[in-house]
């Protein structure tokens, strides 16, 4: 990763930051301040998205031409989609336990997300489960495909056509429309960006230790 | 087409010779309906229209997901390498997908004449029921052949089977017990075909991805 991109992502964060909790927003009726969830909550979510559809990337590559490099990106990404996702779920617990008076409500938005973290922890599971190290990458590709596939319905369609008091879904305040107006849509804008460079940065991080560990075990290997 | 087919017959054939498989299947349905009946002491009480579609997709899925899971979990290393010798990928999973579509819809038939007996048949609308216990059987086998696939390659594929199916299977479950609940409930044919149509394109997404990795886990 680039190192101007590094810098942008720590600045535009701090700038988040500082403007998220200060800056001017929008009077509306039950959420009133806890609007500001809005720059941390909901850029998680777009940050996970964003991750694991990077890993579901890699895992069509990895199966039309196998190699060890882009398995382990796909791991990487769907590790840190995972850290995102746990993120997203208790800021977004944080947040529904001031404007909703409750830790878990039982949303169709809550659950739909739990179920992604399912998901992906039952991708990790099957990882565990096989020895090969070449069947193991081709089985998850191929759950990682199939299970991405099944959860966009989850994510996506299930919450819009069941009652839901999520903000942007029944009728309900969403940060999409009116909601979301120009004072805040720079910030929002900036922050989804800030933190999936973050994102992609934790993965190269996590992926040159990677490459390092095995070195030194081969080190080791070639030692004994 | 020919060899699908072929195959089709094949585990048609097998299924109706070893008749212990059949009848421990139907044995877990009827001993899962049993203890629904018994724990919810149904002879003095009822259950609202929300509980029976909730408890009876439960029974669906518990006894599908141990019926599928053997397509190919139980079968031995030598069989699979015949297999591939004589058909391709493609031709394997469209057979599996076809049989366990059978085969879940029979058994969702099975569930749904035990609900009847013992706790109660609220339904109004049979054909659309009936068109969503089909839909519904056809999406499961889809995932579920996919998935028994991949499990079958693992170690304790048996729990892997079950962590694997239920978070891809859920999108699934909830539409079909939304919908079953619109059928309880005496609503118009109109509300639930959003539903349908739902379950309808997820399945055609299912069974084109089943069709197009299984040859990937298949090589190994």
């Amino acid at each position: 990763m680039k190192k101007w991109l590094k810098v942008a992502a720590v600045v535009i964060l701090i700038f988040v930051h500082f403007g998220g909790l200060i800056f001017m927003v929008p009077r509306r009726e039950i959420v009133n301040e806890t609007i500001r969830a809005v720059y941390f909550h909901v850029p998680m979510w777009f940050g996970m998205v964003y991750l694991f559809s990077a890993s579901v990337y890699y895992s069509i590559r990895y199966l039309k031409k196998p190699s060890p490099d882009l398995d382990r990106k796909s791991v990487e990404y769907a590790n840190i989609g995972l850290m995102f996702g746990i993120l997203g779920i208790l800021t977004g617990m944080i947040w529904a336990y001031y404007a909703w008076g409750d830790f878990w409500h039982g949303d169709p938005k809550q659950n739909g997300a739990a179920i992604t973290l399912l998901v992906y922890l039952a991708y990790f599971v099957l990882r565990g489960s096989v020895d090969n190290e070449e069947q193991r990458a081709r089985l998850s590709a191929v759950y990682n495909i199939f299970a991405f596939a099944a959860m966009v319905p989850l994510i996506f369609i299930i919450p819009r056509i069941t009652d839901s008091l999520h903000p942007g879904n029944g009728g309900n305040p969403g940060f999409n429309q009116y909601d979301l107006d120009n004072r805040m849509r720079p910030i929002f804008y900036l922050s989804n960006i800030g933190w999936i460079l973050i994102g992609v940065w934790l993965v190269s991080l996590r992926l040159r230790l990677n490459v390092l560990t095995e070195k030194i075990n081969e080190i080791e290997d070639e030692k004994n | 087409m020919k060899i699908v087919l072929l195959l089709f017959q094949k585990e048609l054939k097998l299924e109706l010779r070893r008749r212990s498989v059949i009848s421990g299947i139907s044995l877990y349905v009827f001993s899962l309906v049993f203890i629904c009946y018994i724990t919810f002491s149904l002879r003095n009480n009822t259950i609202s229209e929300a509980t029976w579609s909730a408890l009876f997709w439960l029974a669906i899925l518990f006894s599908v997901i141990n019926s599928v899971a053997k397509s190919f979990i139980g079968e031995r290393k030598g069989l699979f390498i015949y297999y591939y010798s004589i058909a391709s990928a493609q031709a394997i999973i469209f057979s599996k997908i076809l049989y366990n579509t059978l085969l879940c819809f029979a058994l969702s038939a099975v569930g749904y004449f035990l609900f009847s007996i013992f706790i109660d048949n609220p339904v109004q609308d049979q054909p659309l029921f009936w068109s969503i216990l089909f839909l519904t059987s056809w999406g499961f086998s889809a995932s579920l052949s996919l998935i028994s696939g991949i499990a079958a390659k693992a170690n304790n594929s048996n729990i892997l089977m079950a962590v694997l199916s239920f978070p891809v299977l859920i999108a699934l479950l909830l539409l079909a017990i939304k919908a079953t609940k619109n059928v309880l409930d005496g609503l118009d044919r109109s509300t639930s075909t959003d539903e349908l149509w739902n379950i309808l394109a997820i399945n055609c997404i299912l069974t084109a991805l089943a069709y197009l990795l299984f040859r990937y886990i298949w090589r190994s």
